[in-house]
Formats: structure tokens, C-alpha cells, sequence
């Protein structure tokens, strides 16, 4: 026993192989399997082996909302991107007391119920909520604006839900650069402009990229915001999902659509491991 | 020229910031609101805190999210912490897929972990509720123990154990007062972001809650659908206190973690 820690350290990953065998891989394997049965209407589903459940999504029903998530996704991703990343840099760029700060001012919201500051919305965008009181107080309108339970609302939603994320991601990449690269760029004649996209963006480009990922992915299926602020007008891939697993009572159609969106996830990671080497994301934890 | 530059960015952060905070500042400032409605000011007040805490539906689903939030992260810090453990020491063929297995949960859509751990639950019988909450909290609260510790581990210095085996040390002796205590503070801010996710968590609770078991997210999710009332923005001011001494103790630990590599 004395050479437990040397010869049998390798007994300690027995917890973590089995929870994973059998909760993460075993419903994995379970899903894929119920993605191609026959669905039997009332009675759950029967073992054939069918494509039908991937036949289904050609329908222009389905279509429109793969299409819907997709175009919210990007967006979101997009205004995530070009709002997050100048902000990271800057953040990069304070001194030692002023990253702190800000790290503190990033963390606190992010780690506050994302619900509640979805809540936080609702009473600003409603139609007699703070925004538009604030509008007509100063006279630039005269009737409340219609924001909530609109696309822009969701899309704000889905934007400061996730922007936590992409600025992290990139404030890790470019703490980490080294600035003397910069200096040198420039010494050698670069423009500021030039430095900037043959080196920092290079250099940050793993941060942003793992950015790009941490927003989008889980803006494919995050049904609650465009719920709440959407107010049932826009349904993603992940409404209907959740839509086909409780109340449509279709465990093979919603598993088909799970395994899609899971099938992107997937390569876009396998994309991100083969652009940057790594495996794992910048600035996830 | 440089310092206008500067000044810029800090303008745009503090920008940023701000707009970040607003939502937060409104639910705090309607808690302290005489009024059902969220719209209008019409005078300070403490009742919705007091009504709170007499709540009991609301401060059942506060007990169960906090229970539910440390059995899993505690679950999550000895499967995650052993694992990257065991895993910097073995070479198994299947080392790589199993990283990326055990992963998984915190990559893919929460939606998807959701309606999965419904299928299979649902297949293996399970009942809906306690057991069925902990197991899919713990599957994705191990990722992060687990990649915090792995993290850290790499960043330790080998030669400290050695020397201490060369000096006499049973290994045993070696890992408790060597590796433990220079791992322990990855293990705790494992466990804190472990924690606060499944605080926050809706989307995969939703599925697994059963249909008796309410956590607060799938509470204040409901209440939002149908009319949400100011006690939930008292809850909120409340939990917002929390995350902040929260977040101030863990970058205190951070920062003895940080200053350690100084030395």
C-alpha cells in the first residue's frame, strides 16, 4: 500500500471514467439511438431503425426555424464580437489595479442569475417600463416604443446574456500577448493600423475565436430568452426541442433535432482544435 | 496623444459597464418599490423583504437550489479533482476521448444535456427529483473542478514533491503536504463556479426537475411567464449581496493563489 500515490495514482480517474461512461456517454448513445426510431404517437416510440425523423426537418416549418436560430445565433455572435472584443483589448491594456476592477465589474453580473437580469430587461423595455418613460420625458417620442416581445429584444437579450463570455475569452488572449511584439512591429515601420491586424489581432485570434464559440453555441439553444423577451413570436431549435420533449411528446423528433445541433457544435470545435492547437477554450474558466 | 487614447478605451469600458449594470440596478431599485407594478416609483418600502422570508413556496425553492448546489459541487470536487489526478499520471489510449467525454457537458448546449438526461432518466426509471437533479448537475459541474485542477497541476513544479520523497517523505506524506495544499485553491474555485452554475442553472433543470421539485431559476422562470411579483426582486437584491461577498472571497483566494507563485 506504502506505493499507493507512485504505482496506483491511476485508480483516482476510476470516479471520473465511470460517471462519465455512464452519465455523460450513456445518454449520449441513448440519444442517438432514439434519433433514428420509429415514433409511435401516444406510446412513445417503437426500436426500427428509420430516417424519418431527419426526413421531418425538410419540412419548410422546420426549415424556417433552423433558419431563424441560425440568423439569431450569428447576429448575436456578431454584435457579440465587435462590442466584446474592443472591450477585452482595453481591458488588456489597463494597469494591474484598473484589470482587477474590471475583472470584479465583469464577473459580478455574469454570476448573477442570468434570469434575473433578463427580469432587469423586462422592466426597463415594457411598454410603460422605464426606457420609454424615459423617451417621452424628454420629449423624443410621444408613445411608448414597442421593444418588448419584439426581435431587437431578444437580440439584446441574447447579446448581454452572452457578451460575459466573449470578453473574458478575449481578455485572456491578449493579457497573455506579449507587447514588445507590438513595439517592434512598429519600430520596423508598421502603421498603428497595420501593427494591429498582422499582430495583436493574430495573436488574440484564439480568444476571439473561442469567443466566437462560447456565444454561439450556446445561442443555438438558449429558448429561454427569446421565450421571455420574445414573447413566443421566435422559435428556435431549442424551443422545439423542449416543445417535442414535453408537450408534442416526439422523444425521436426532438432527439434528431438534438443530434444536429449537437453535430454542429462539434465541428465547430473540431474547427477551433485544428485553427489554434488547442483543445482547450481560451478564457473558459 | 497617448493619453487621449487611453482615455477613449476607458470611456468605452466604463460605457460598456455601465449598460451591463442597468438591468441590475433596475431589479434592485423596484425591491424597494411601494407598488406591484415595476413601472412607477411611488415610495420606499421593506415589506416585499419582509413578505420574503414569509414565502414558503419561494424559500423551499431558495433551500433547494442551495442543497442542490453543494451536493453536486461536492460530488463534482472529488470526482474532478481525483480525475486530474489520476489523468496527469496515466497514458490510457483512451485518455484523450475520455477528456474529452467528460467535458462534454460544459461544450454542448445546455439544451441538448437537458432533454438527453430526460430520455435516459426516463429509460432507466429513475424518479424524477433529487437523484435525478444531483446527476445532471454533477455531470457538468466536473468539468470545471475537473479543468481548474488539471490546469493547476500542470503549473506545479515536479522537483517540489521529489524533494520531498528524496528528504524522506512517505509519498503518501509527499502528495497531502505538498500537492494537496498547492491544489487546494484551483479545487476551491472549482467549486464556486460549479456552484454558481448550478445556482443559475434553468435550462437542464427544467427537464429533470420532476413534477413536484422546484428550484428558485425554475421558479422565477415560471413567475416571469405569468406575472413575476417584487418579492422575487428582494430575493434577488439578497442574492446579488451574496455573489458579491462570494466573488470577493474567491478572488482573495486568486490572489494568495497568485501571490504563491511570486514567491
Amino acid at each position: 500500500m506504502k506505493s499507493f500515490w507512485t504505482d496506483r495514482r491511476w485508480l483516482c480517474v476510476l470516479p471520473l471514467y465511470a460517471f462519465t461512461l455512464v452519465f455523460v456517454l450513456g445518454p449520449v448513445v441513448y440519444m442517438v439511438a432514439v434519433s433514428f426510431a420509429q415514433n409511435e404517437a401516444g406510446t412513445g416510440f417503437r426500436w426500427a431503425f428509420t430516417l424519418e425523423n431527419f426526413a421531418k426537418m425538410r419540412d419548410p416549418v422546420y426549415v424556417q426555424c433552423f433558419r431563424e436560430s441560425f440568423t439569431l445565433a450569428l447576429s448575436t455572435t456578431l454584435l457579440c464580437s465587435l462590442i466584446g472584443y474592443p472591450f477585452g483589448y482595453c481591458m488588456g491594456r489597463l494597469g494591474k489595479r484598473g484589470k482587477r476592477l474590471m475583472m470584479f465589474l465583469v464577473m459580478v453580473p455574469f454570476w448573477t442569475s442570468s434570469l434575473i437580469r433578463l427580469y432587469g430587461w423586462l422592466i426597463l423595455l415594457q411598454a410603460k417600463g422605464v426606457f420609454n418613460n424615459l423617451l417621452i420625458a424628454l420629449g423624443l417620442i410621444n408613445e411608448p416604443l414597442k421593444i418588448l416581445y419584439t426581435y431587437p429584444a431578444v437580440l439584446i437579450g441574447m447579446v448581454y446574456g452572452l457578451l460575459p463570455f466573449m470578453i473574458l475569452a478575449v481578455y485572456t488572449s491578449v493579457e497573455k500577448m506579449d507587447w514588445t511584439l507590438i513595439e517592434a512591429a512598429r519600430d520596423l515601420g508598421a502603421s498603428r493600423a497595420k501593427a494591429f491586424f498582422t499582430v495583436t489581432l493574430r495573436l488574440t485570434l484564439p480568444g476571439l475565436m473561442s469567443g466566437i464559440i462560447l456565444t454561439f453555441v450556446p445561442s443555438m439553444g438558449l429558448f429561454f430568452i427569446a421565450d421571455l423577451l420574445g414573447g413566443n413570436k421566435i422559435v428556435l431549435v431549442g424551443s422545439l426541442i423542449q416543445d417535442q420533449m414535453t408537450r408534442g411528446g416526439n422523444q425521436p423528433f426532438a432527439a434528431a433535432l438534438a443530434l444536429i445541433l449537437a453535430a454542429v457544435t462539434t465541428v465547430m470545435l473540431w474547427a477551433y482544435r485544428r485553427l489554434t492547437g488547442t483543445a482547450e477554450l481560451e478564457g473558459m474558466l | 496623444m497617448k493619453k487621449k487614447r487611453l482615455s477613449f478605451s476607458e470611456i468605452y469600458l466604463a460605457l460598456v459597464t455601465l449598460i451591463t449594470y442597468l438591468p441590475i440596478a433596475v431589479v434592485i431599485v423596484f425591491s424597494f418599490n411601494d407598488s406591484k407594478l415595476p413601472v412607477a416609483w411611488k415610495g420606499f418600502t421593506l415589506r416585499w423583504y419582509e413578505r420574503l422570508f414569509h414565502d414558503a413556496a419561494l424559500m423551499e425553492a431558495l433551500r433547494n437550489s442551495i442543497v442542490l448546489g453543494l451536493v453536486s459541487c461536492l460530488f463534482a470536487a472529488v470526482i474532478g479533482t481525483l480525475g486530474a489526478i489520476g489523468m496527469a499520471r496515466v497514458h490510457f489510449k483512451s485518455k484523450g476521448m475520455m477528456e474529452y467525454l467528460s467535458t462534454m457537458p460544459i461544450m454542448l448546449p445546455e439544451i441538448i444535456l437537458g432533454m438527453v438526461f430526460m430520455a435516459f432518466f426516463s429509460m432507466l426509471k429513475l424518479p424524477f427529483g433529487w437523484p435525478t437533479l444531483i446527476i445532471a448537475h454533477t455531470s457538468f459541474c466536473i468539468p470545471y473542478v475537473y479543468l481548474m485542477v488539471k490546469a493547476r497541476l500542470v503549473g506545479i513544479d515536479k522537483s517540489i514533491e521529489e524533494a520531498a520523497r528524496d528528504l524522506g517523505a512517505s509519498p503518501s506524506r509527499a502528495f497531502f503536504d505538498i500537492t494537496l495544499p498547492l491544489i487546494l485553491p484551483a479545487v476551491s474555485s472549482g467549486c464556486v463556479l460549479s456552484f454558481a452554475m448550478s445556482f443559475d442553472d434553468v435550462v437542464i433543470s427544467i427537464f429533470v426537475n420532476g413534477p413536484t421539485l422546484s428550484t428558485l431559476p425554475i421558479k422565477v422562470y415560471t413567475q416571469m411567464r405569468t406575472g413575476v411579483t417584487p418579492e422575487i426582486n428582494a430575493l434577488c437584491t439578497l442574492i446579488l449581496i451574496a455573489v458579491i461577498l462570494i466573488l470577493s472571497l474567491s478572488s482573495f483566494l486568486r490572489n494568495r493563489e497568485t501571490s504563491d507563485d511570486d514567491k
